[in-house]
């Protein structure tokens, strides 16, 4: 399993990016985009692709990549000549709103789980299955919250399956006139 | 009207302007070869699908017009693929049609399957799978548009077997403005901005050089850059592509930079306080070392593909646009600035061409053939319009610096890819489109035994091209690395003196065949080469394998260590 990233680090001079590409939504488009990826030997940290619009013609795929910028900027170029990519957003880690979305189904013991749910309460994260021998779980944040939430669990829980979606992000909104 | 998607298909070819296929059938595109029978397309039966692939290319770069290729699933697929990737690398417009198992076999490891999209991804600007008949005529419209247009190259489209033997209705073509490509728009015009800042530029440097690319030929831009080299009054060089794009006798023009470049025009590049570079890419064969090249130039980038500007050297301004619409308008934001003097410049430039011309060691009596002199006597001897095509290695730079190239579009050649074998399907795809004209492949003998058997179907074809192998029985290229590098250990490069005999090939395939030993036979041969326009001819030059290309940058080297023509050394 890779580190995950924090969600704000930048290591010099290697980065993490967020590629949020919006692309026709047609049968080898996921193919010709991570291509252009593989070639260069980079690895695709997350990758998430749902529908973008109501008739489903678009989709947009969200890519984080932990590359170097000048190379990067390069398979941004050569991702622009794709016929069916349409728009793509490079986000820099400090200009992203990232979420992400996590399932656990922890193995615990009825009579054990007290602070499991308290640690669950704490995180912000709710219970949506039970059985006797195991709970799931799921917490919906960014990035840093779901690694320390996994991280919680790690160390309290050796039985557990945890999956993440990969994340989603936006450009974050312009603050000049509202600063919080 | 119902008809078959195989009826479809061709019909779509039609619409879209195909004169001529270069093709092979087989079992999975056997439905579409029925209906070439009543098709007014012409189709050229190639003997290998690489020939197919190659001929498709050559046409395209003599015509202007993209090349048709056709070929069937799994094997008849894989062979065209280096056709394709030589015409990713030097932008050249290619549709190639690739037929496929029926739908419902595709993935299963059917009989001639294999995955032509998937491999051929990285190598077409585009490819479509067509999974229903009535999306045929769409989809060629599309791939005739995409490849066509912005910067130009390869596309392919793959058609299942049950696909063409289907029945459909047929409706005709989309036009340009009524396909459905919401992520595809390419840009003709630059930025004016930018455009006005390049004038400036150009304007206030007192060393600019035009660093011509093959995107100046691709565009049709040839009179707007005359234009621009009139109101610059910069020198220009010439790349490997771009060959022909002002004539050589223009007194601007300096000749072709690079790893094998002249030493004027490499030189003035790196001296350059400006690089304006027009349908250009800064290619490792151009640049040398790139932390070394031009060290002192600012850069001024114009090319129709976003991604180029600044993909190796940083554009000080980058112009995304077509190079034709570009220098237009360049030229005309131009006009009326006050210029810099450039009399300093052209007085060392001039300087640097009266000492260090191409040149080469003429042949001592009785000695070896020079290839550099064949190449000026083919020249000397050949209509002022031949196409001139080339294979890949020291011919090929000979060519590209020995014949004096005065028109566009007569100099075609793998520049990018550097495929061997290139030179005798490219031929006949530029004889076939430009019938009227005298087309000489000049040939290597490594590149020459890689494709010769498409001389078949030149001769079947009536397709009389003239071939002149340049035969010093080596691969010359390798040789002369392994001479210069590699401490004279020639390791597998030698080919033979004796076989093939070339003469005897030649007129198995019904060619007519000559061979050439000795200086003064070689006027009578070119004269019988040249008065022969009922089928193809191949003369066998035999020459010196010692010649070496010159002036020559080591891989890795930086151009300011450019190694001139040894007499030139002794004499600097």
């Amino acid at each position: 399993m890779p580190e995950p990233f924090s969600g704000t680090t930048t290591h010099s001079p290697i980065t993490h990016h967020i590629l949020s590409v919006l692309v026709e939504n047609k049968a080898g488009v996921l193919a010709r985009v991570a291509g252009l990826f593989s070639r260069r030997a980079f690895n695709i940290y997350s990758l998430a692709v749902a529908p973008a619009d109501a008739h489903e013609r678009f989709s947009r795929i969200t890519i984080v990549v932990d590359a170097e910028s000048a190379p990067l900027e390069q398979v941004v170029g050569q991702l622009n000549k794709l016929i069916n990519v349409v728009e793509i957003r490079d986000l820099g880690s400090n200009e992203a709103l990232e979420r992400e979305l996590l399932l656990a189904t922890v193995h615990v013991a009825h009579d054990e789980r007290d602070h499991l749910l308290e640690s669950v309460a704490d995180a912000g994260a709710s219970v949506v299955d039970v059985s006797d021998e195991a709970v799931t779980l799921t917490l919906s944040g960014t990035p840093t919250a779901l690694n320390a939430f996994e991280a919680m669990l790690a160390q309290g829980y050796p039985s557990r399956e945890v999956q993440r979606t990969g994340r989603v992000a936006l450009p974050r909104l312009n603050h000049s006139a509202t600063q919080a | 009207m119902n008809i078959t998607g195989a009826q479809a298909l061709i019909k779509a070819l039609e619409q879209q302007g195909t004169e001529v296929i270069f093709g092979y059938p087989g079992g999975a595109i056997l439905p579409v070869y029925d209906p070439i029978i009543d098709s007014s397309i012409r189709h050229v039966l190639v003997r290998h699908e690489q020939g197919a692939g190659h001929m498709a290319e050559g046409y395209a770069q003599a015509t202007g017009r993209p090349g048709v290729a056709m070929v069937t699933s799994g094997p008849g697929a894989t062979n065209i693929v280096t056709p394709i990737a030589n015409a990713y690398m030097d932008s050249i417009p290619l549709v190639v049609i690739t037929g496929q198992v029926p739908t419902a076999a595709i993935g299963t490891d059917a009989f001639q399957e294999c995955d032509i999209t998937g491999i051929t991804m990285g190598i077409t600007k585009h490819n479509w799978l067509i999974k229903d008949a009535k999306d045929i005529p769409d989809v060629i419209a599309e791939a005739f548009y995409v490849a066509t247009t912005g910067r130009p190259g390869p596309v392919l489209v793959d058609v299942p077997k049950d696909v063409t033997q289907s029945m459909v209705e047929w409706h005709d073509c989309p036009t340009p403005d009524q396909l459905d490509l919401p992520g595809y728009h390419p840009v003709l015009e630059g930025d004016p901005e930018a455009i006005a800042a390049a004038a400036r530029l150009l304007a206030d440097a007192e060393r600019p050089v035009l660093y011509v690319g093959g995107g100046v030929i691709k565009a049709r831009a040839i009179e707007a850059l005359a234009e621009l080299v009139r109101v610059s009054g910069a020198p220009v060089v010439t790349t490997l592509m771009a060959r022909g794009a002002l004539p050589d006798s223009h007194p601007q023009n300096l000749g072709m930079p690079g790893m094998h470049g002249n030493y004027t025009a490499v030189t003035a590049m790196q001296q350059a306080d400006l690089l304006v570079s027009l349908g250009a890419r800064f290619d490792d064969r151009v640049t040398g070392r790139l932390d070394a090249f031009a060290p002192r130039a600012a850069i001024v980038h114009v090319d129709i593909d976003a991604a180029e500007i600044g993909k190796v050297r940083k554009a000080d301004v980058g112009i995304v646009g077509d190079a034709r619409h570009v220098i237009e308008a360049l030229s005309a934001a131009s006009a009326g600035l006050p210029r810099a003097d450039l009399a300093a410049w052209w007085a060392t430039l001039n300087d640097w061409r009266e000492r260090y011309p191409m040149i080469y060691e003429p042949a001592s009596d009785g000695g070896m053939l020079k290839p550099q002199a064949i190449i000026e006597k083919l020249n000397e001897m050949s209509p002022d319009d031949t196409i001139v095509v080339s294979g890949v290695g020291q011919h090929q730079m000979w060519a590209a610096h020995h014949w004096n190239y005065e028109h566009p579009y007569t100099w075609i050649n793998s520049g990018g890819a550097g495929t061997m074998g290139y030179a005798v399907p490219a031929a006949i795809g530029a004889k076939a489109g430009q019938p009227g004209r005298t087309v000489w492949a000049i040939d290597g003998d490594g590149c020459f035994q890689m494709t010769a058997q498409e001389l078949v179907t030149a001769r079947s074809e009536g397709i009389p091209i003239k071939v002149a192998i340049l035969n010093n029985s080596y691969l010359g290229m390798v040789r002369q690395w392994q001479e210069m590098f590699y401490e004279e250990r020639y390791s597998e490069v030698y080919l033979s003196q004796d076989l093939p005999n070339y003469v005897m090939w030649a007129e198995a395939m019904g060619c007519v065949g000559i061979r050439v030993d000795r200086a003064e036979d070689v006027e009578a041969a070119i004269e019988k080469a040249n008065a022969i326009n009922d089928r193809p001819v191949v003369i066998d030059f035999r020459t010196d394998a010692a010649e070496k290309v010159f002036p020559m940058v080591a891989a890795g080297a930086s151009n300011d260590d450019i190694m001139v023509h040894p007499i030139q050394q002794a004499g600097a």
